[in-house]
């Protein structure tokens, strides 16, 4: 039967039942309409589903809910602060790297993750850690150029 | 048809213009039986444009704003196109085959332009001046000499006007155009980076269950028996068998989930062609004859060559795979039902609906938020119908979202194909005679553009083993890959350079013009490849587009070659928006370069073998080679569309490049060395 937890999400703690056997993708779209957070395979591989566990991104398709019971989740739509877009959101629009945007949600919660553990990362770098997300539409060289804008951008932030 | 009342109940008062579908007799005052979209504007002064054309990527959303904005001389931001909803847009016959830019785009330049002439004329009477005086701009006609000027929406207030477009109104040329013709931003990106976009598969209905099908265990199964007393003992789930579909709904999606995996079903199969007998199946499996396209006497012109080359081409079913598999959300009310799906189709899909389940067209709404990419894929209805079932039985709404095994099993394939050219060139290299025939990949992008005196062309139907449809410019892939990969051994054979032997074979100045601009960006002939290395060169045209591409491979030991660079020219008459081309134009490249060298269906006994991502590659950031796009803007030539033609010279290009580097001739789809891992 269905198992009572508690997790905190884009800052709000909700308390939620999952399903046994429930991931946390299907908590996030199923039971909150936290639809920003997509699902791509269901396998790990496309990184559509990709959220932040106390900061760290994982694959939400393959993360059991009650594995997150009592964690911070962050999803797409928890990025904006007061109306303000995260400046890898920003950067994104910035450098149109989008077609479909399906991919996107994934990508920019993955850079956020990525920028924080390297605040200048180089192409190389970039393309690592983003390699285990797939867009089929093929906007990678955008999604790259977006990340190296963000990076500059925040790094000029701090130092303003 | 319109009916005035409604329309005008719907959209309150204002300005409204028809595109006919058929051109009407000037002094026709009557409105259009059929319309291909309508231009409203509202006394607020927004601006409602509706097509049945759908977005999904491609960014007709952004490139049809764009022109509405730049004939109506009117902010974008006013501008909200309505698309692919078949209770609000006109009919369409389906976003497909690059056709929204060249029949759209035209249309809506005219029917902005008709509306910004009304608004002129509205002005000039209500001020008594004459309209030559008048300018507009920024969504507002003004007499500058007065100093007074009047919002759109100020001028249709209270106004009821239907006006039909007048086809031989002003437009913009190309040249003068501001908002058209530059890099507009997506207009929807907002949404999509904070993920407030909804998809189809994120529309969620009150009350909402969610299905999920049962599977055959093969292609062509039958269902024999089928036992659903535990499914249907489980709370809250619902069973549906109709003939060889069996699918339960579900309060969750894992509780329909445990309800269908407790479907004890009984599957007759057949026997079903595998991977490894596919082209000799295709061609013992002809159906129907091929209707060639002949000119000259090719028999007397290949006797005749002083070098003649025959050889086969093949390529493999490929998925679309794109990234929102199938998905449907569907509710029935009083008789009517709704359904809410990616589709390239929407009316398409209402047909399919209303045959299934046997509905006027009243009955039937379709709609198609902007989806997650469909590249030719999304044309059926099939969630649709599922979800559709499963509603009806079910009496609430049911969403149906495929698995990506699913979307990779069940939907439709780029076909498979066998491609034969028999060619004779003369010694001073011009090519005399071309026989080319396709069994089964389908007849798009056949024709040549070089000027050959004696060919036969045919496109030869075969029996397919998996299902197969409409992909990114179609069978374009694998006759161009064939083509110009022997278009490239006749330069061989005849000791010419690859590109000089092109453009000494054709005199389409397009053409030319797309090659002279793709080498010279290269650096064709002007540079040599470093030893192990390769250049390769391939060129095409489709529906309206012409496209060259230039890429340099460097040899591995035991593995495919590395791409070490990309230079790709396009050509699709005046450019709309550019940044939106080059997107496309990259991510045309990057699909096509997964086609080229790793994407394949491999399939056994009726089951599809690398139904996943961790199976089935498709590019990866690493897969990224340096891509240079060089874009030529033809402000004189009508615009084309740009989704599928510069998808068709990356895979020859690289086969041509690894040909160079390593000498050895590749001529199968995806192009694999012998011994690469
Ligand atoms: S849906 Fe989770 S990685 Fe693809
Ligand atoms: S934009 Fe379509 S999958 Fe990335």
């Amino acid at each position: 039967m269905a198992m009572k937890l508690e997790l905190q999400v884009n800052g709000i703690w909700r308390s939620v039942a999952a399903e046994p056997g429930s991931m946390l993708l299907s908590v996030l779209r199923d039971q909150l309409d936290l639809t920003g957070t997509k699902y791509g395979c269901g396998e790990g591989q496309c990184g559509a589903c990709t959220v932040l566990v106390d900061g760290q991104p994982v694959r939400s398709c393959i993360t059991r809910a009650e594995a997150v019971a009592g964690k911070s989740v962050t999803t797409i739509e928890g990025l904006e602060r007061d109306g303000r877009l995260h400046p890898l959101q920003e950067a994104f629009l910035g450098a149109g790297a989008m077609q479909c945007g399906y991919c996107t949600a994934g990508m920019i919660v993955e850079g956020v993750a990525l920028l924080r553990s390297n605040s200048d990362p180089n192409e190389t770098q970039i393309k690592q850690g983003l390699e285990g997300h797939i867009c089929r539409c093929g906007t990678y060289p955008r999604i790259v150029a977006a990340v190296r804008m963000a990076s500059l951008a925040m790094r000029e932030a701090r130092h303003d | 048809m319109i009916d005035r009342r409604q329309f005008f109940q719907a959209l309150g008062g204002g300005l409204a213009i028809f595109i006919a579908r058929e051109e009407a007799p000037a002094q026709q005052q009557a409105l259009p039986q059929e319309i291909d979209a309508w231009l409203h504007i509202g006394k607020d002064g927004a601006i409602t444009v509706s097509t049945g054309k759908v977005e999904m990527g491609q960014g007709a959303r952004t490139e049809l704003t764009q022109v509405v904005a730049e004939e109506l001389r009117a902010p974008v931001a006013s501008i909200t196109m309505v698309m692919g909803d078949t209770d609000l847009t006109p009919f369409d016959g389906g976003t497909a085959g690059s056709q929204t830019t060249p029949r759209m785009v035209p249309q809506l330049r005219k029917a902005a332009a008709t509306a910004r002439e009304m608004l002129l004329d509205l002005a000039a009477e209500k001020w008594g001046v004459d309209r030559a005086a008048l300018v507009v701009s920024g969504g507002k006609v003004a007499d500058p000499k007065a100093g007074r000027s009047a919002g759109f929406g100020e001028l249709a207030e209270g106004r009821k006007l239907l006006k039909i477009i007048d086809a031989s109104v002003p437009l913009t040329p190309p040249e003068q155009w501001k908002v058209a013709g530059t890099p507009l931003a997506k207009v929807n990106a907002r949404n999509i980076v904070t993920g407030r976009h909804r998809y189809p598969s994120d529309i969620t209905r009150p009350g909402m269950l969610h299905g999920k099908v049962l599977r055959p265990a093969a292609f062509g199964a039958l269902l024999v028996s089928l036992d659903a007393s535990a499914a249907e003992a489980m709370e809250g789930v619902k069973v549906v068998r109709d003939g060889d579909f069996a699918a339960v709904a579900a309060p969750t999606p894992q509780a329909a989930e445990r309800a269908v995996a407790a479907l004890k079903a009984e599957w007759k199969t057949t026997p079903q062609p595998n991977r490894a007998e596919l082209f000799d199946y295709l061609k013992k499996n002809m159906q129907g004859r091929a209707n060639p396209n002949e000119r000259g006497s090719v028999e007397k012109a290949l006797a005749e060559a002083d070098t003649r080359l025959r050889e086969t081409y093949t390529v493999a079913y490929i998925a679309h795979a794109p990234l929102e598999p199938r998905a449907a959300v569907a509710e029935w009310n009083d008789g009517k039902l709704t359904v809410w799906t990616g589709t390239q189709r929407p009316f398409g899909v209402r047909n399919e609906l209303m045959a299934a389940f046997s509905l006027p067209q009243d009955r039937v709404r379709v709609l198609m938020p902007d989806t997650g990419s469909g590249y030719g894929g999304k044309h059926m209805g099939d969630a649709a119908i599922e979800a559709a079932r499963l509603a009806r039985a079910a009496g609430k709404p049911v969403k149906v979202v495929w698995t990506r095994q699913e979307e990779f099993s069940w939907a439709y394939f780029r076909p498979a194909g066998v491609i034969e050219v028999a060619s004779g060139v003369r010694k001073d290299g011009i090519i005399t005679a071309w026989e080319f025939t396709n069994y089964n990949s389908g007849g798009a992008g056949l024709q040549i553009a070089y000027d050959i005196p004696n060919y036969r062309i045919a496109f030869q139907p075969a029996r397919s083993p998996l299902r197969q449809g409409s992909y990114r410019a179609l069978a374009a892939t694998a006759n161009h890959f064939a083509r110009e990969t022997h278009i490239d051994e006749l330069a061989h054979a005849a000791g010419m350079d690859a590109l000089e032997f092109r453009l000494k074979n054709t005199q389409d100045p397009r053409f030319r013009a797309v090659l002279e601009a793709a080498a010279a960006r290269f650096g064709w002939g002007k540079t040599k490849p470093a030893p192990g290395h390769g250049f390769g060169i391939a060129a095409g045209w489709e529906k309206g587009g012409y496209v060259a591409t230039c890429v340099e491979v460097a040899a591995r030991p035991g593995a495919n070659p590395k791409i070490e660079r990309v230079v790709e020219a396009f050509e699709c008459g005046a450019i709309i928006n550019p940044d939106n081309l080059k997107n496309q134009i990259e991510g045309a490249i990057l699909m096509g370069l997964g086609g080229a060298l790793f994407e394949a269906i491999d399939f056994a006994d009726g089951r599809i073998l690398n139904a996943r991502f961790s199976r089935y590659r498709v590019p990866r950031f690493s897969d990224v080679p340096p891509i240079e796009t060089v874009m030529l803007d033809r402000k004189d030539l009508p615009s084309a569309g740009a989704g599928e033609c510069p998808i068709v010279g990356i895979a020859p290009a690289i086969g041509n490049a690894i040909f160079a580097a390593t000498g050895t001739r590749l001529r199968s789809l995806p192009l694999v060395l012998k011994g690469s891992a």
